[in-house]
């Protein structure tokens, strides 16, 4: 099982070691530092890597490697979820995962590694069970503990630890029930030149916010569920339920919680929500070239389209560029040939434009890549696929509780591929 | 307030207030204290030397400052053993705890300290622990065992905890179930040979009522034990995976996977018309599928495993293709996955959308990739016949574009091209050859060579190619140097008038300058060839060449299902079976996947059998993979071939084994046209009628090789032969996982003076294995095979054959570590195999082996002192008469025999078959079970080898 974890920042400092069997060395990183100086981009750093010894099985996640040693034939992946856990568990109780907050609960950060595993095994990796073991620090706590010598850690032993619904815990009390569902939607795509999907699929998630006193049974039921073919469910959910009749029945864990992920992959179901008009051309002789992109919108069913950015990583060679944006404003990095252009609101009235030259380096040729414009998008109050909840219902307290539900789409990888043009004079 | 201020304090008498301030009577101030230290010992300073104060703080009813304390605890007690004792009462009185938090808290930390003494009193309460009443406690209990038993095995067999383990695995509560499952399987690594893990139908009832209500990393666990059961017929495994099949939609990736394997394992059972398996079928698409849109590391061990499931199973993600498609972002490492499964799942359907993507590939910027790019494209072509035109057209176009790796690697690919389509694509050539100069690499070099050599006819200046290629012959790697030889025998073959000075040159070159065995061979081969039969050269040179298969990198059969038994695993990770590399795999057992065996008798009709077979891939046996295709044009010049015609039984196989590799292996591939090839034909200029200039320019080392092996013929005398030569037990010398499912086994042994390789060869593989061939590396002795190896029927699967293989001692002689160690290469249908054995010197030992006394006498005194070695045989009872029979029996001659002072002295002479005389003293005491024997010898190296065969010998 997992042997060892090592938390590394992007410069290679290793700035917290747990060891849950025998202590391993921090040399055993050596191997792990190699890989990462051979990679291009920390991202890049193999997931899994073979010492003499051990195996690294590492993730890259909010700028931090997370590494674990393992000795013996552990499921990779088994290691792989419980370090985004780890990931995911810094991120709840302090407000996000990075070094300084690591360094800043140094102490409670080990006591929770330690409550999540024992001996390598999976101990309490359930937030709700976390929580209640060891508080999570606010600052009225910390005062109240300094005043009246109390601690963070619980000292009752959880229901929640062995009942049949792990994940929730009893005597749960809400002046104000209330039960939120986020339905977000994600389209990955890629567009070639001329505008045609060469692939799209989009990656939905329901996220749940449920603040329901007692134990309530919830049911959740959509108008379309045939569209969910390929979904992943919490544990709460009763599958059987769902195999029979296409609702999500399940005791909700208290707190925040993701119920279900799914993804539409069908097609003609992927509506694209925007197109991109662009040609970036050079001329055959001398050392300028144009770019010309214009973005619209598509299919929308109705809502406007926001949050509209367009990303690209210029060819290497290019040494200036100088362009003019009719809405939004764009920032060009030198360094990295990364352009941003941040449009904002879509407006079908008056399409977007960026437009201008790009120099090259002088004696450079004209460059081979071709680069392919990230677009990132957002679009309120839609779920793209057009998945909609019908009601939710809750059973098992007599209670009403408010609820609600939000849809979101977002463009997730979504790129367009361009083809660089050669032009003989300028038109 | 955040615990950076515990960091603050770097003063140097930090580690004495740290003291006050843990002896202090404010809890809270204590409390405080235990932080600080405890945030020093994560950053990885030494506080060890506070350990008597913290422990002092462990008698406490706080249960923070309780658990600070066994962090602390944990940490050091393996530095301070003496210390931790001090601890140990505590937490005896602790697993008496009310409170099961605190009990399970005890019992859980005392498993953490490694050091003996405490172990010994954490048995005690571990029993009690293991019964407790409550669940929490039992399950904490439960992994402790598999601490325990990581510390000291032994105790915890001696307490019955296993048994105590495994009857948790019918515990009430799933929790203590799955955490049972998992201390097994933790333990059953280590014990690969136990029966911990033992499976019945009840069990596994159990574990599949449990695996509904455990938590996602007690699912892991148990989905993983439940692929070590094997199901006694296919209703069993039907609703095996019936139940598991919900695990499909379980968010967490890892339970995913492992069930996967679950039902590719069990699916192995079904009957394929059954329904329900086209049911499951589609079923397992899904989820796969979405664990490609996880984290980008689960993305990459989800690849490495569907890499595996496409190969056993294509039908599953077929219709899938558009998933594997690269985004600009991936990481690399997920890249170069998915452009190995687009060309797995690469057919007529899709092939368009694969290579509009693999151009767009092929102009990236990580090098590595667009090699990787370029690559997919050719095995697309080899691939999909229809798609060879387009695809070569795609190459040709990024060949333009002069990017030096894109041009190499494209001409790499092209020249496989020509290898499955012959005569389709030449009107390429002539872009090729523009590009020339800009090959770097050998292995584009070394292609377009072949590409220059095979197509030489066509081009016009093809010998002006091959000359400049030969101006740097020494400065290029073997490839390159083997492939232009090659090439320029075969356009000498083409166009004879223009290019006989090039051919002498590059033979001479090959041959005269060069220190590479493999050049050399090939060197003289062809010049023998083009100097005896020119006609029969070209049959040779320019024989048609068989097919390349269409998939070159599938995994083998055996391993494959090994491979699939292991889906999740680090294995399916890397693609090797566990056994070869996890760290101290104590005998991992292979596992395969289950027959099928039916629980009815319609399951069993044979259309069913016909299905099965015709989803297997098969290997049509004239296909050979294309990574041999470099050296395919030589065909087996350099193995022994296959007796297919039954040559004459070595009667005189002696005399011809020298030869074995010229003579016989030329013999059959010329046919009935060429004459048997006498000793003398490397000797005599008799160049063939065709090769008129030739002879003057033969350089006389020629002879010189092929004449002293031939002319130094060895008569290994008919003298009689005592029975009971020592033969040593076989031995398993290549296993089957390392062979592709070809096992072989052996032992030497000397039979009526004839040595003999025994051999036993046993196909684990599930394709028939034909065309076997033995070829020994030059050694100390010069054994070489004295005949072919003579399988003559075609080895089924799990078929076994005991071969024997007489050997001669004239074969090329290299001096090898240790001197009795063989290089033994075999070959197949399938590859070439090599591995290497020691055999006993004494089948070297002659029959004729017995001196003279007086010669004996003179050469023990003429061999100087600083030649003889002694050495000790201990434990053997013999009385000295029955010792010298038994070495007798070995054709080790007792000469004279003389007892003084009750002591009994032994002189023996031995003669090897290359004429070396071993003389032996061996000293026999009555009563003393200890021999003493001193060996002389002009070549002492061979010595320590005798004195192994004496221990042997005596000993069996």
């Amino acid at each position: 099982m997992i042997n060892s974890l090592f938390l590394i920042n992007p410069s290679g400092e290793m700035f917290l070691e747990k060891h849950w069997k025998s202590v391993v060395s921090r040399s055993v990183c050596d191997y792990f530092l190699e890989a990462k100086e051979k990679a291009l981009e920390p991202e890049d750093v193999p997931p899994v890597i073979h010492t003499p010894h051990h195996y690294l099985i590492s993730i890259y996640r909010d700028k931090l490697f997370f590494l674990s040693v393992i000795q013996t034939e552990v499921p990779p992946l088994f290691v792989i979820e419980f370090l985004h856990r780890v990931a995911e568990m810094i991120q709840d109780y302090f407000g996000e995962c990075s070094e300084t907050v690591v360094k800043d609960h140094m102490v409670m950060v080990y006591e929770l590694l330690e409550e999540m595993l024992d001996n390598g095994f999976p101990l309490a990796t359930e937030s709700n069970v976390l929580k209640e073991m060891i508080r999570p620090p606010t600052i009225l706590r910390s005062v109240v503990n300094t005043l009246t010598g109390t601690s963070n850690v619980g000292d009752t032993l959880l229901t929640g630890q062995l009942s049949t619904i792990p994940w929730r815990r009893a005597g749960v009390r809400y002046t104000n029930n209330e039960a939120y569902f986020d339905v977000v939607e994600e389209i990955d795509a890629i567009l070639d030149q001329s505008g045609t999907t060469v692939f799209a699929e989009i990656q939905g998630v329901v996220e749940a916010c449920v603040k329901l006193s007692g134990m309530p049974d919830l049911t959740l039921s959509f108008m379309n569920p045939r569209l969910l073919d390929d979904v992943s469910f919490h544990p709460c959910v009763r599958y059987k339920l769902w195999e029979s009749e296409r609702v999500l029945s399940f005791i909700p864990p208290d707190g925040n919680f993701t119920l279900m992920t799914y993804h539409v992959n069908a097609q003609n179901l992927v509506a694209i929500p925007v197109y991109v008009k662009q040609s970036i051309s050079f001329f055959e002789c001398g050392s300028d070239g144009r770019l010309d992109v214009t973005v619209g919108p598509k299919q929308t069913m109705g809502k406007t389209v926001e949050g509209v950015m367009v990303t690209v990583h210029l060819p290497k060679t290019i040494l200036s560029i100088n362009l003019t944006a009719t809405q939004g404003s764009y920032t060009y990095d030198n360094g990295t040939k990364l352009l941003v252009w941040d449009i904002g609101k879509l407006n079908p009235q008056k399409l977007p434009n960026l437009r201008g030259s790009l120099s090259l380096q002088a004696g450079a040729p004209k460059p081979e890549e071709n680069p392919s414009l990230n677009i990132d998008l957002k679009i309120q109050q839609l779920a793209i696929s057009g998945l909609k909840v019908n009601r939710l219902d809750m059973f098992g307290e007599k209670y009403k509780p408010f609820k609600g539900v939000k849809y979101i789409t977002k463009a997730g990888k979504f790129q367009v591929l361009t083809i660089t043009a050669s032009i003989n004079k300028y038109t | 307030m955040t615990d950076s201020k515990y960091f603050t304090t770097t003063k140097k008498g930090e580690i004495f207030e740290l003291k006050a301030e843990l002896n202090s009577d404010k809890k809270e101030k204590k409390k405080e204290a235990v932080k600080k230290v405890i945030a020093s010992m994560t950053v990885g300073k030494d506080v060890s030397a506070l350990f008597p104060d913290v422990v002092n703080c462990m008698q406490t009813d706080n249960l923070e400052l309780k658990k600070l304390v066994y962090l602390y605890l944990m940490n050091y007690a393996k530095s301070q053993p003496d210390m931790a004792i001090m601890a140990v009462n505590t937490f005896v009185k602790d697993c008496e705890d009310a409170n099961p938090l605190i009990r399970a808290l005890a019992v859980r930390t005392m498993g953490c300290i490694r050091v003996d003494k405490i172990t010994e009193y954490l048995c005690e309460p571990l029993r009690k622990c293991l019964k407790d009443e409550d669940p929490y406690v039992r399950k904490t209990a439960a992994v402790c065992v598999a601490k325990l038993h990581d510390i000291n095995a032994q105790l915890v067999e001696d307490q019955g905890f296993l048994d105590t383990l495994k009857d948790l695995i019918s515990d009430s509560n799933p929790m203590v179930v799955a955490n049972a499952v998992a201390a097994l399987s933790e333990i059953a690594e280590s014990h690969p040979n136990s029966n911990l893990l033992d499976l019945n139908p009840q069990s596994i009832n159990k574990l599949l009522t449990a695996l509904n209500e455990c938590t996602e990393w007690g699912q892991i666990f148990i989905l993983d034990c439940l692929a070590n059961y094997t199901p006694r017929d296919d209703r069993e495994s039907q609703s095996i995976c019936e139940r598991v099949t919900p695990r499909l939609s379980h968010a967490n990736s890892a339970v995913v996977l492992s069930a996967v394997k679950v039902l590719m394992k069990f699916m192995e059972m079904l009957p394929k018309d059954l329904d329900y398996y086209s049911t499951l079928l589609k079923k397992l698409a899904p989820p796969l599928v979405t664990l490609l849109s996880a984290e980008p590391e689960l993305q990459y061990v989800a690849l490495r495993n569907i890499n595996l499931i496409v190969q056993k199973r294509p039908e599953i993600l077929k219709h899938e293709m558009k998933v594997f498609f690269v985004k600009y972002n991936d990481p690399i490492y997920v890249k170069l996955e998915k452009l190995d499964i687009m060309i797995r799942l690469a057919s007529q359907a899709n092939i368009a959308q694969v290579l509009a993507e693999l151009k767009e590939y092929a102009t990236e910027v990580d090098v590595d990739f667009v090699r990787k790019a370029v690559r997919a494209i050719g095995r697309c072509a080899i691939k999909v016949e229809q798609s060879a035109e387009r695809c070569v057209s795609t190459l040709l176009d990024l060949i333009q574009t002069k990017v030096n790796y894109v041009v190499q690697e494209a001409i790499v690919v092209i020249k496989d091209i020509f290898r499955k389509y012959p005569n389709k694509y030449e009107s390429v050539i002539a872009t090729l050859c523009e590009n020339l100069d800009s090959l770097d690499e050998p292995e584009a070099r070394a292609a377009m060579i072949w590409i220059v050599g095979e197509y030489a006819e066509r081009i016009d200046n093809a010998d002006e190619l091959l000359e400049s290629f030969l101006e740097g012959f020494h400065d290029e790697s073997t490839q390159v140097q083997l492939q232009l030889l090659t090439a320029i025998v075969k356009l000498f073959l083409k166009k004879p008038t223009e290019t006989q000075e090039l051919v002498q040159q590059v033979l001479s070159l090959a041959t005269q300058d060069s220190d590479n065995p493999d050049l050399r061979d090939r060197g003289y081969i062809y010049w023998r060839l083009l100097s005896t039969d020119p006609v029969a050269a070209k049959e040779v040179v320019l024989a048609e060449k068989p097919l390349i298969s269409e998939e070159t990198d599938l995994i083998e059969p055996t391993l494959l299902e090994e491979l699939i038994c292991h889906i999740g695993t680090l294995a399916s990770v890397y693609h090797k079976p566990p056994s070869a590399f996890v760290e101290g795999s104590r005998g991992v057992m292979h596992k395969r996947l289950p027959a099928r065996t039916g629980s009815g008798e319609s399951t069993e009709s044979p259309d069913v059998g016909t299905a099965a077979g015709g989803s297997a891939p098969e290997a049509a046996p004239s296909i050979i993979p294309s990574q041999g295709d470099l050296l395919g044009d030589l065909l087996n010049l350099d193995m022994a071939p296959p007796t297919t015609s039954g040559p004459p039984p070595p009667t005189t196989g002696m005399q011809m084994g020298g030869m074995d590799l010229l003579g016989g292996g030329l013999d059959s591939l010329m046919g009935d046209e060429s004459e048997p090839l006498g000793g003398d034909i490397g000797g005599s200029p008799a160049m063939g009628a065709g090769f008129g200039a030739a002879p003057a320019v033969m350089p006389a080392s020629l002879n010189a090789p092929v004449g002293g092996g031939l002319g130094d013929l060895f008569d290994l005398g008919g003298v009689g032969m005592p029975m009971g030569a020592y033969i040593p037990p076989k031995i398993v010398w290549l296993p089957a996982m390392k062979a592709k499912g070809l096992e072989i086994s052996g032992t030497f042994a000397r039979r009526a003076g004839v040595i003999q390789m025994e051999l036993i060869l046993t196909n684990k593989a599930m394709s028939v294995m034909t065309d076997f061939a033995i070829q020994f590396n030059r050694n100390s002795f010069g054994l070489a095979p004295a005949g072919p190896l003579q399988v003559l029927t075609p080895l089924g699967p799990n078929q076994t054959i005991e071969v024997s293989l007489p050997l001669s001692t004239v074969g090329p002689v290299m001096k090898m570590d240790p001197l009795n160690n063989l290089q033994v290469a075999v070959k197949n249908n399938i590859d070439v195999f090599y591995f290497s054995c020691q055999y006993p010197i004494s089948m070297l030992f002659v029959e004729d082996g017995k001196m003279e006394r007086q010669v004996f006498l003179a050469t023990w005194k003429d061999i100087p002192n600083d030649n003889e070695s002694q050495f000790q045989i201990k434990d053997c009872h013999l009385n000295s008469d029955a010792a010298s029979s038994k070495l007798q029996g070995s054709n080790i001659f007792t000469i004279a025999k003389r007892t003084v002072e009750g002591q009994d002295m032994l002189y023996m002479s031995i003669k090897l078959s290359n004429g070396i005389w071993v003389l032996a003293e061996l000293r026999v005491q009555a009563g003393n079970p200890n021999y003493t024997i001193s060996l002389k010898c002009r070549a002492p190296e061979v010595s320590q080898c005798v004195f192994q065969c004496y221990e042997a010998v005596l000993k069996n």
